[in-house]
């Protein structure tokens, strides 16, 4: 049902067709100096890295439970049924929550501007919706980005590491990590070599939080009622100490009286 | 009366050295203000990609909520549990945490990418999100503050009528802002739960949001002793002494409360050894630890101590302190490692904050000077100090807010 990126780095030849590609489908420049330029920024949603012969892209993982849709207060990111993770830059009030709880530290801020938006790879959601593969798998004349179905590019990518153990560190990143995400990594080398996370729970993130939150609709009558009862006692007992406190002084007669 | 304004006008004129440093803050507030809203947060900030949350996340809003907790501590403590002790210095508690959100507010301004769309959480919910429940429950609290506080104002201008309509619904205005702070307060923790795999696990803690309440609690009784023993040096007013050894006697229990948890917790995680691992977590740990567990409790723990205004005030400084430092160890130090960067704030960021500060106690001594927030008889001395008062505090919170 949900589309998916399966990039296998160990056919990636490095060409950063991809990352013009994506320049083009979201309307940002694109020339040699930023070509060169080896960190995901607000005017580069996707980076081919290189280490020695090896190549790795980075990209937003598109998670399917994304912490960044979770976390935002406006609703301005969202995860579509399709697999991208979008985003509404009209909706979006610039708390840049997401970008402190991206796990993979994807959503990056136009810090230079007045009207500043959160610049991420959305998986070209119209094109995907569309029926068409993202632009980066378009593009891509290896086949290393392979945009499909995330089921059979899982399969896929457990078929290559069945083929071919030898070329692969045995691990399908993103299968797993904070609950899957659409975006399926193969390569080489170690995922950490490419500033890739292994701590990552295999648990979506959204839980830690939500987890706290969910007690709120609990915790406000309860609260009020306790907090209520604490106060009907408090009074109660200052009323029935003013009702006694006379008696022994006076008489009983004044009892009565300042009740009133 | 007339003697008094006219002694007030007299020395107005003045130009004191608090005053001088007041003049300076708002001027450099004001410029770095201009820089921010023409230049943007690139020019105005040290933010970057990395590190996407700075000093005014950090203490203007994270502690600024915090130092504001005194609100609902002595409300809850004066209304609902009825403690008739504390009566007389509720006022000065609810103006400050009022002053404090309504300041909260205005670095938010600063802060947001986008100021102007501050109100779309009111219509465009996400109730899985932590900051979309701060935020409601910051705009709720602040008007239930705004409630609390406006029988001052009515007081001021003799306006019986809604005066009394205040009155009828006090009790459960009061039961609101205590819920209100308690959600909020701990969901400041909470915003960090998500990111287990960035923070530095010497603060990052399930528990966080328990700790962001319990110190929230501490802070608002370290705040009111600070704040009382404040106005009576600088405005005449008799000191509440009794009233202060009562508070201090809680913070006492609070901070033991909190302590056990903390390390319990720490021993629980068995991250424990991290405290002893020298580096710049451990330093800043400790420091945050040996101003709001170990010398306030030391101090404390004396009866000779924990009796004296000075003892008490002193006390009550290190407590805020000490968790000023908490919450900025866990929204700045505690992310340092893992994202490979020093943060430390640009000028325009500090200019802000103190700008900010220094509003603050400026508000202040306007609002004792015009409103009724101290019982009449107390006030001996003229009031038209008030700006020199602002400031004694000013340079050791700043000193902080670089942290």
């Amino acid at each position: 049902m949900s589309k998916a990126l399966l990039y296998d780095s160990t056919v990636c030849i490095g060409c950063k067709q991809c990352e013009q590609a994506c320049a083009g489908q979201n309307k940002l420049p694109y020339d040699d100096a930023i070509a060169a330029e080896e960190i995901q920024s607000a005017h580069k949603m996707t980076v081919v890295l290189t280490r020695g012969e090896k190549f790795m892209r980075r990209l937003c993982m598109n998670c399917n439970d994304p912490s960044c849709a979770s976390v935002c207060p406006v609703g301005a990111l969202q995860k579509t049924a399709l697999g991208p993770v979008t985003y509404d830059a009209s909706k979006c009030m610039g708390c840049r929550y997401c970008m402190v709880a991206c796990p993979f530290s994807v959503p990056k801020y136009e810090w230079g501007k007045l009207v500043p938006k959160v610049q991420k790879c959305t998986m070209c959601p119209d094109r995907v919706a569309q029926g068409k593969p993202t632009a980066c798998a378009e593009i891509c004349p290896t086949g290393a980005t392979k945009f499909g179905e995330r089921d059979e590019l899982i399969a896929e990518a457990r078929k290559r590491l069945r083929d071919n153990p030898s070329n692969y560190v045995d691990h399908i990143y993103g299968l797993e990590e904070v609950g899957g995400t659409s975006v399926l990594l193969l390569s080489a080398v170690p995922f950490e070599t490419f500033g890739y996370r292994s701590n990552l729970s295999k648990d979506p993130m959204p839980m830690l939080t939500y987890r706290v939150l969910s007690h709120i609709p609990d915790f406000v009558p309860l609260g009020g009622m306790v907090l209520g009862g604490i106060w009907w006692i408090t009074h109660r007992r200052e009323e029935v100490a003013l009702a006694e406190a006379p008696k022994p002084a006076v008489d009983n007669k004044n009892k009565n009286g300042r009740k009133a | 009366m007339t003697f008094r304004s006219t002694t007030a006008r007299a020395t107005s004129f003045k130009f004191t050295f608090w005053k001088l440093v007041f003049l300076f803050l708002m001027a450099a507030g004001l410029y770095a203000t201009f820089v921010r809203f023409t230049q943007g947060l690139g020019a105005s900030t040290h933010l970057s990609d990395q590190f996407p949350w700075g000093i005014w996340v950090s203490f203007d809003v994270l502690c600024g909520v915090m130092l504001a907790a005194g609100g609902f501590t002595l409300t809850a403590a004066v209304h609902i549990l009825n403690i008739k002790r504390l009566h007389s210095i509720i006022r000065p508690t609810i103006l400050t945490a009022f002053l404090g959100y309504i300041l909260v507010s205005a670095a938010l301004m600063f802060d947001l990418g986008k100021p102007y769309n501050i109100w779309h959480p009111l219509i465009m919910r996400n109730p899985h999100s932590v900051m979309f429940e701060v935020a409601y429950c910051v705009m709720l609290y602040t008007t239930v503050l705004a409630l609390e506080f406006s029988p001052i104002v009515l007081e001021r201008f003799n306006l019986q009528k809604p005066l009394k309509v205040v009155r009828a619904i006090l009790i459960p205005l009061v039961i609101c802002g205590v819920i209100l702070s308690t959600l909020h307060q701990s969901s400041l923790g909470t915003l960090y739960l998500i990111v287990p795999e960035k923070l530095y696990p010497l603060w990052y803690t399930p528990l966080l949001p328990v700790f962001f309440f319990l110190s929230a609690i501490a802070v608002g009784l370290a705040m009111t002793i600070f704040e009382s023993s404040l106005s009576s040096k600088h405005f005449g007013l008799q000191l509440e002494l009794p009233v202060l050894q009562e508070l201090g006697r809680v913070l006492v229990v609070v901070l033991g409360v909190y302590a056990i948890l903390r390390f319990e917790d720490l021993a629980n995680r068995g991250v424990l050894k991290l405290a002893l691992q020298p580096g710049y977590e451990m330093y800043l740990f400790w420091l945050e630890i040996s101003l709001c567990i170990i010398l306030p409790l030391a101090l404390l723990l004396q009866p000779r101590v924990r009796s004296s205004a000075n003892g008490l005030y002193f006390a009550a400084v290190l407590v805020v302190l000490g968790f000023i430092t908490n919450r900025m160890n866990v929204s700045i130090t505690g992310f340092e490692g893992s994202t490979g960067v020093r943060y430390f704030p640009k000028w325009t960021e500090l200019a802000v904050t103190g700008m900010i500060i220094a509003a603050g106690f400026a508000l202040f001594g306007l609002a004792v000077k015009y409103l009724p927030i101290f019982p009449k008889e107390e006030l001996m001395q003229e009031p038209a100090m008030e700006n020199e008062r602002a400031l004694p505090d000013v340079s050791p919170v700043m000193e902080h807010a670089g942290d």
